[in-house]
């Protein structure tokens, strides 16, 4: 699952692309996982606006990513969110964790 | 009443027929001419219920997932996904929001999605017998142009 990531300062943009379901998300948490482990940053801007499909796989995804961010003391920003992934995430109460960004 | 139209498919419980499935499903929807917000609904119910066969009906080995979808008279989509796996022993504490035995890897959320996203969901279990979850959704008829 391809994440193209942009580090700005402190900022980590994680680029995420493709369907986000259980087939995919196991590697997509490592890949995510890495990224962060690796650019330790204050802020992380992770771009959803190419995710063609999400199910609750992707909710798993997103939380943990979110525990992780804490863990290091930092934001967490979900940009460009696609109407069916906001549905998904809307559903497990997501936005009211998280700030959404256009 | 009588289905107009219906299709089955039986695949391997392998999480690449994830994709497979919702797409099946999506593309048979496609005669009721579904607007896109409809479609993407049926896409994400039918991925919840296929990954609930592979993440737990068989959790340690390889099995069949059959799905049945059926179209009615009313524009009801009905969708049935069955496995004959390991089973649920409580159905109605499965079924609550975040309730999950898969870890954090897992929501919980996969049962309140098929829920909210489709108009009726009946979920039968037996231990050791399978499961079976059947899904009804009635597409809005649009005007013709």
């Amino acid at each position: 699952m391809p994440v193209s990531c942009l580090e700005t300062g402190q900022t980590l943009t994680a680029k995420v692309t493709g369907e986000v379901d259980h087939h995919a998300a196991k590697e997509l948490m490592a890949e995510l996982g890495r990224k962060i482990d690796a650019a330790l940053p204050t802020r992380l801007e992770l771009d959803l606006s190419g995710v063609s499909f999400m199910d609750s796989s992707g909710i798993a995804v997103v939380l943990r990513t979110w525990k992780r961010m804490r863990q290091l003391e930092g934001d967490l920003t979900l940009r460009g969110v696609p109407a069916q992934a906001s549905k998904v995430l809307k559903a497990a109460g997501v936005d009211k964790l998280i700030p959404f960004a256009e | 009443m009588k289905p107009v139209n219906e299709a089955k498919l039986t695949f391997l419980s392998r999480s690449a027929n994830e994709g497979f499935a919702r797409t099946a499903a999506a593309c048979f929807a496609a005669q009721l001419d579904p607007t896109l917000d409809e479609v993407n609904d049926i896409k994400t119910a039918v991925s919840e219920a296929v990954t609930n066969c592979i993440v737990h009906a068989y959790p340690d080995k390889l099995g069949t997932v059959t799905m049945r979808l059926r179209l009615f008279e009313d524009n009801t989509l009905e969708i049935v996904v069955k496995d004959s796996g390991v089973g649920i022993p409580d159905v109605e504490k499965a079924r609550k929001p975040l309730f999950t035995t898969g870890g954090d890897d897992r929501s919980g959320m996969g049962f309140t999605i098929m829920e909210s996203f489709m108009d009726a969901l009946k979920v039968r279990s037996l231990s050791g017998k399978g499961t079976t979850v059947t899904m009804r959704r009635r597409i809005s008829r649009r005007l013709q142009a």
